[in-house]
């Protein structure tokens, strides 16, 4: 909190929300070239579930707010040529209800029961999650673990970074001050096993622990794997070593426990008052080994619930 | 449609006992209650606070000339301003906690501010946004001191003092000495020694603390509409301390919306609230916001054990050591003072037991954190957690089956009255009938074979039990009483018979929601023997009730209801007498039932509003002798005694993911002795959020401060409350057995939930670690303490 | 008040067509509860955790705390006023006060809000998935167990009357 030494402000945070100026954008230009004008000065408002609590305990000040919610283009949930694209505006109760995500991206559709709770999904979007990059959120993890794309857009023009690149650290992004995150795009990739696994203190809760696997078994040995990790990172993190430990090899109890024995190399957890280091680190273990476990339940058909 | 009264020896149609349902709930389930942010008055202002960022630091200067410049802006005064306007300080200490200190507390910091959150500055504006505008212009120039934020280093050494006129960080000692503990150890067959750690907590009522205040300038009247529970405590304090008369000031507290102790307390940001509606001539509201609710509102259960427990190996207890540390905050909150968790942690640890040795010593210390006091169960939940995990141990140890240990050493039912090793008397208790009820409710050898089978399958699951005693509805020889507090121990009410035959029945203790209107409106109708419906009771407002104390200690049902049942029956003997005079029948073999007047015979000869009608407006009709009253007084106190006691049982059924150390609440039982059973499905729902607010002590509450005594989990994502998918099943069965200190024989029950539920699932926990040689000590109990006993991080 | 950046909204609450210039920065319930009078939503925390500003905005469970006013233009406001004006929890209501699911109040209309949803979707739940349910709307008072029994009594009589409101 605040002050120290002489003559400096105090800023006391309360719950109403400081002044700015707000509009309500009609189009997505209008919304570019606001951001043009404005970087890091403007907020956007999509679903509002992560901005509103910060600007109502005034840890936040933007001097403009951009409402986007009235932007058709930011819409809908398309499959299309093997390609899943969510708009940024796609709330999370439409993403968790979505014949197509259960489909296609199976691993989202197992993640979105952990989101919040229904009266936040009801208002939260896919791409304030991203956006925000919180590091305890689902969202992210599973797009760094599905090799989502994310479309930028500004004056300047339209980029794509992958998930991999776009997530930095601590509320941290590729996104610049100028640019609009549009839409998400994910590859369907058949055969591949999603295990979605997360640790909370109570239902709803930011995860302490968790873990969004996606796994290519051929003839019972791991082919490729996407083993991300969340809730223990500054941002979601791909396990390299882990990945080593059960690439070319069947899921069993021993390559398991090879994997998590080498996840201190993939992961040096951060702690905090809700969670230690150390308490997060080896909950990442005991993940690591349920997911997997239940990843190699699946193709033997055996799996449990 | 009411609940049909039963005869009984209490009145010819009794509701008690009787589930009837609570009017205010259909109100509430509308939409319609009416909280004090509900309530708007004409020209109202609102009131923000700047308070302190730092845990001690003095206030070099301080400039408000930009707050006061601000648009919508009417009043902005610092605590220096604000002490020049108000009588004080307060000092909270009670003369009957001998050798207690207390430094000097202004409403708002003067020169220096002793916890981050203290107030500093008062903002009064149009709007609550407004004022924070202006809030964030306010400029201090703080120079930070060092801060005191642990228990031990409080008392080392060399430890920087916080009141340096105090001399030292102590607030209180206390020790008590029975029997002789060191020969009883020195001889005892098994010692177990221990040392817990109990966390820091806030009460964190949904509705936060809420006052509006307005002064009339031409009638002197002063008028304060807030979220308390104790209206005249309230009365009195601001009146002294605003200096208006206290006959010019009423307190009225509309529906209150959740409070468990922390609002019986006063606070500087509310006095400084009513200083502004007086200095402006403005209704003037201030409600806490959630952020400032964690660093204002009182906190407690900030304590750490040593304890030890001496037993034979037949099982027998000998005696108990017990050592607390207990950490208060920067002041002794005025005027309950912050002393009062040590003394119950001490009255009542090992309560139930027989043993003859005991020892307790306690030590209160003073930290710069926001101050500590009376919250529900005050002191119970360390206490029970403390004896009853060391009698656990004991059993175990011993192999004894921690049943069979707890038969082998309660007091016998019918052993009362007895003492305690304490020092406590203790009357009417049933700690055998409670604890064999439990035993079936829970189907304990079910679920001991259940455990077994479970562990085989690798499954690992813990059986808990606690038993209690809980001391309720104090008696004004008791602390506050002998201290001098500023507390009304004795209750009253006031009970009318109105012209259509209507009961008013004005009371002085006070409703939450636990159903204080409805039981004291059970009381009077079943006492008089007319039907609920033709009785309101009215509470809450200093100006249409009694004088009274407000509910606290569990005490509105015993000393609350006494009144009211000695108030209707005083109205009975009256309304009885004129009804033998109109009807020239002896009022001895009249009656009243279902609102009229009956004879021997069971015929209805007058319906009470005849009697109401003539009274009031046909009075020719009486004898000349005959000045009809129909309003009586009744008050109440416990003369002797300092406590009603209480008693019981919890059990809690556990499992533990012992890789993640995760604790899953499989089912809570609870088996409690409240005496008088007025409403059982509203002492059932008070258990029951009793017990949940105490399991969130023992699994999830935690006020976590640094070093630098800076709370890093203020907000309600990070301080965890217990919520709906994580809670068990609690099934509550009562025994009753009467108080005989009053007629209406009702215990309290209010906090019996909160007393002994952590120490339940405490013992719970370990019972399910035993295999591993691992238990806990510390609550709350979180995957880290669980793993970390496990030695798996 | 001057300085303040205000816009007008038109929207619809509890069936009422409203309109109003509010300050940008209002959130919604408090527009409701101070500017129209619908004091029965709550504030309890205004950072989106206790649920007891819940209410219901073109026919979805929101929370209201974490809403500007200004998106509600345009909008069908539905508060726990309208809810039991339009009788469509009536049972729902008459179950809490029968088993005291309730006790100080002051959370029991975002949980009449957020129970509603089951009631809307009209299937059975298990009490744990009743209370996974409400596991974001925070109750100091009751310990959730009569509460449960409250909706689940209510879901069980819904279903035996064939799905229809008794």
């Amino acid at each position: 909190m605040a002050a120290s030494g002489p003559g400096q402000v105090y800023r006391e945070p309360g719950v109403k929300a400081p002044k700015f100026s707000y509009v309500r954008a009609a189009s997505l230009g209008q919304v570019l070239e606001l951001l043009e004008r404005y970087g890091e000065d403007a907020q956007i408002l999509a679903g509002g579930q992560s901005l509103m609590p910060a600007l109502n305990m005034r840890l936040s000040a933007p001097r403009l707010l951009v409402d986007i919610n009235g932007i058709a283009a930011l819409q809908g949930i398309t499959c299309k040529e093997g390609v899943v694209r969510i708009g940024a505006l796609a709330r999370h109760a439409e993403v968790a209800t979505s014949a197509s995500i259960r489909q296609y991206l199976p691993l989202i559709a197992a993640a979105m029961p952990h989101v919040a709770h229904l009266a936040v999904r009801n208002r939260g979007t896919f791409g304030g999650s991203i956006a925000l990059a919180d590091p305890a959120a689902e969202l992210p993890a599973c797009a760094l673990a599905l090799d989502a794309r994310f479309v930028l857009q500004s004056l300047a023009g339209r980029r794509e970074v992958a998930a991999a690149d776009f997530f930095k650290g601590f509320y941290a992004t590729a996104r610049l001050p100028n640019e609009l995150l549009i839409e998400a795009l994910i590859p369907v990739r058949q055969n591949w096993v999603p295990v979605f696994l997360e640790l909370a203190r109570r239902h709803g809760d930011f995860a302490i622990a968790g873990v969004a696997f996606q796994v290519l078994l051929a003839a019972g040995i791991v082919a490729d794997a996407r083993l991300a990790y969340f809730a223990s990172e500054a941002r979601p993190t791909l396990g390299l070593a882990t990945l080593a430990a059960i690439k070319g090899q069947r899921l069993d109890q021993t390559t398991t426990e090879a994997a998590v024995s080498a996840l201190p190399k993939d992961l040096a957890p951060i702690g905090n008052a809700a969670a230690s280091a150390k308490l997060r680190l080896h909950l990442q273990g005991v993940l690591t080994r349920r997911a997997l476990q239940q990843a190699q339940a699946t193709i033997t058909g055996n799996a449990r619930p | 449609m009411s609940e049909k009264g039963r005869s009984s020896p209490l009145g010819q149609m009794s509701y008690l006992g009787q589930s009837v349902p609570r009017l205010g709930a259909k109100a509430a389930v509308a939409g319609r209650g009416r909280y004090t942010d509900d309530i708007q008055l004409p020209r109202m202002l609102h009131a923000a606070f700047v308070r302190s960022p730092y845990a001690h630091a003095r206030i070099v200067d301080i400039d408000l000339a930009a707050a006061r410049r601000h648009e919508g802006i009417h009043l902005v005064l610092s605590g220096r301003e604000l002490a020049q306007r108000v009588t004080g300080p307060w000092v909270g200490t009670l003369s009957c906690f001998a050798g207690m200190k207390s430094a000097p507390q202004y409403p708002m910091a003067v020169e220096r501010a002793c916890w981050a959150g203290e107030p500093v500055a008062i903002v009064v504006g149009r709007t609550r946004a407004a004022a924070e505008d202006a809030a964030e212009l306010i400029r201090i120039d703080w120079q930070e001191l060092p801060a005191i934020a642990e228990k031990r280093a409080a008392l080392a050494p060399h430890a920087p003092v916080i009141h340096a006129e105090l001399g030292d960080n102590l607030a209180f000692r206390k020790a008590i000495d029975t029997g002789d503990v060191e020969s009883a150890f020195a001889g005892a067959d098994l010692v177990v020694e221990e040392t817990f750690e109990f966390a820091r907590h806030t009460g964190v009522s949904l509705e936060p603390r809420s006052l509006l205040a307005t002064y009339d300038k031409a009638t002197g009247k002063l008028t304060i509409i807030t979220s308390s529970q104790c209206p005249h405590m309230i009365q009195r304090v601001f009146a002294e301390t605003l200096g208006i008369p206290d006959h010019n000031v009423q307190i009225i507290a509309p529906d209150v919306g959740g409070s468990f102790g922390l609002k019986i307390h006063t606070y500087g940001d509310e006095v400084a609230t009513v200083a502004a509606a007086i200095e402006l001539g403005r209704p003037v509201k201030f409600i806490a916001d959630r952020l400032e609710s964690f660093v204002s509102d009182i906190h407690a259960r900030e304590n750490s054990v040593t304890a030890r427990i001496a037993v034979k190996r037949s099982g027998e207890i000998l005696g108990f050591d017990v050592d607390v540390l207990s950490g208060a905050g920067a002041y002794s909150q005025y005027p309950r003072t912050s002393v009062f968790e040590a003394n119950q942690i001490l009255n009542v640890t090992g309560g139930p037991y027989r043993h003859r040795h005991y020892r307790g010593r306690a030590s209160v210390v003073y930290l710069n954190k926001a101050p500590s006091s009376q919250y529900r169960a005050v002191g119970h939940p360390i206490g029970n957690a403390v004896g009853e995990h060391l009698v656990d141990q004991a059993a175990y140890r011993l192999g004894i089956d921690p049943i069979e240990m707890r038969r082998r050493n309660v007091f016998a039912d019918d052993a009362y009255p007895s003492l305690s090793a304490s020092g406590i008397k203790l009357k009417d208790l049933s700690h055998q009938r409670c604890l064999d009820l439990l035993v079936r409710r829970m189907r304990y050898d079910e679920l001991r074979r259940e455990q077994d089978e479970m562990r085989l399958a690798g499954i690992q699951r813990g059986i808990g039990i606690a038993l209690f005693i809980k001391g309720t509805s104090p008696g004004p020889l008791g602390y506050y009483g002998s201290g001098g507090a500023p507390i009304s121990l004795q209750d009253a009410c006031v009970i009318k018979l109105e012209p259509n035959g209507g009961v008013i029945c004005a009371v002085g203790v006070t409703e939450q929601g636990q159903g204080t209107n409805t039981i004291m409106g059970q009381i009077a109708a079943g006492a008089l023997g007319v039907p609920i419906e033709a009785v309101r009771v009215i509470s809450g407002d200093t100006d249409a009730v009694p004088y009274g104390g407000g509910t606290f200690g569990s005490r509105a049902a015993a000393i609350g209801g006494e009144a009211v049942l000695q108030a209707a029956r005083a109205l009975k003997e009256e309304i009885l007498a004129i009804a033998s005079e109109l009807l020239q029948a002896d009022p001895a073999r009249l009656e009243i039932v279902d609102g009229s007047v009956v004879d021997a015979a069971g015929t209805r000869r007058l319906p009470l509003a005849e009697i109401g009608r003539i009274c009031h407006f046909q009075l020719g009709e009486l004898p000349a002798g005959r000045q009809p009253v129909l309003s009586h007084t009744r008050r109440f106190r416990l003369v002797e005694d300092l406590y009603i006691f209480a008693n019981g049982v919890h059990g809690a059924y556990v499992e533990i993911d012992t890789d993640t150390g995760f604790v899953r609440l499989l089912q809570h039982w609870v088996v409690e002795d409240c005496g008088r059973l007025i409403n059982p499905q509203l002492a059932d729902e008070q258990v029951r959020g009793g017990c949940v607010q105490g399991i969130g002590g023992a699994l999830y509450e935690h006020l976590i401060y640094d070093a630098a005594g800076q709370l890093s989990n203020g907000t309600l994502a990070d301080y965890l409350v217990p919520m709906a998918a994580e809670m068990p099943e609690i099934d509550v069965a009562h025994v009753e057995t009467p108080s005989s200190l009053s007629e209406l024989g009702a215990k309290g029950v209010g906090e019996s939930g909160t007393g002994a539920a952590p120490a339940a699932v405490m013992n719970a926990v370990n019972d399910a670690l035993r295999p591993f040689a691992a238990r806990v000590t510390s609550q709350p109990i979180t995957p880290e303490t669980v793993l970390v006993a496990l030695g798996k991080i | 008040m001057g300085g303040e950046e205000s816009m007008p909204i038109r929207l619809t609450v509890n069936g009422e067509a409203v309109t109003h210039v509010v300050p940008v920065r209002q959130h919604l319930v408090d527009f409701l509860r101070g500017t129209l009078g619908f004091t029965g939503t709550h504030v309890g925390c205004e950072h989106g955790v206790c649920g007891a500003c819940s209410l219901r905005v073109d026919g979805v469970l929101v929370r209201g705390c974490l809403m500007l006013a200004v998106q509600a233009d345009g909008a069908e406001v539905v508060t726990i006023e309208g809810l039991d004006a339009s009788g469509e929890i009536a049972d729902l209501q008459q179950a809490f006060v029968e088993r005291n699911a309730l006790q100080c109040g002051f959370c029991t209309p975002g949980m009449l809000m957020a129970a509603a949803e089951l009631l809307r979707a009209g299937e059975q739940k298990t009490r744990a998935a009743i209370r996974e349910h409400l596991a974001g709307n925070f109750c100091r008072c009751t310990g959730y167990h009569a509460i449960v029994d409250a909706v689940s009594a209510t879901l069980e009589r819904r279903a035996h009357a064939g799905g229809k409101r008794v």
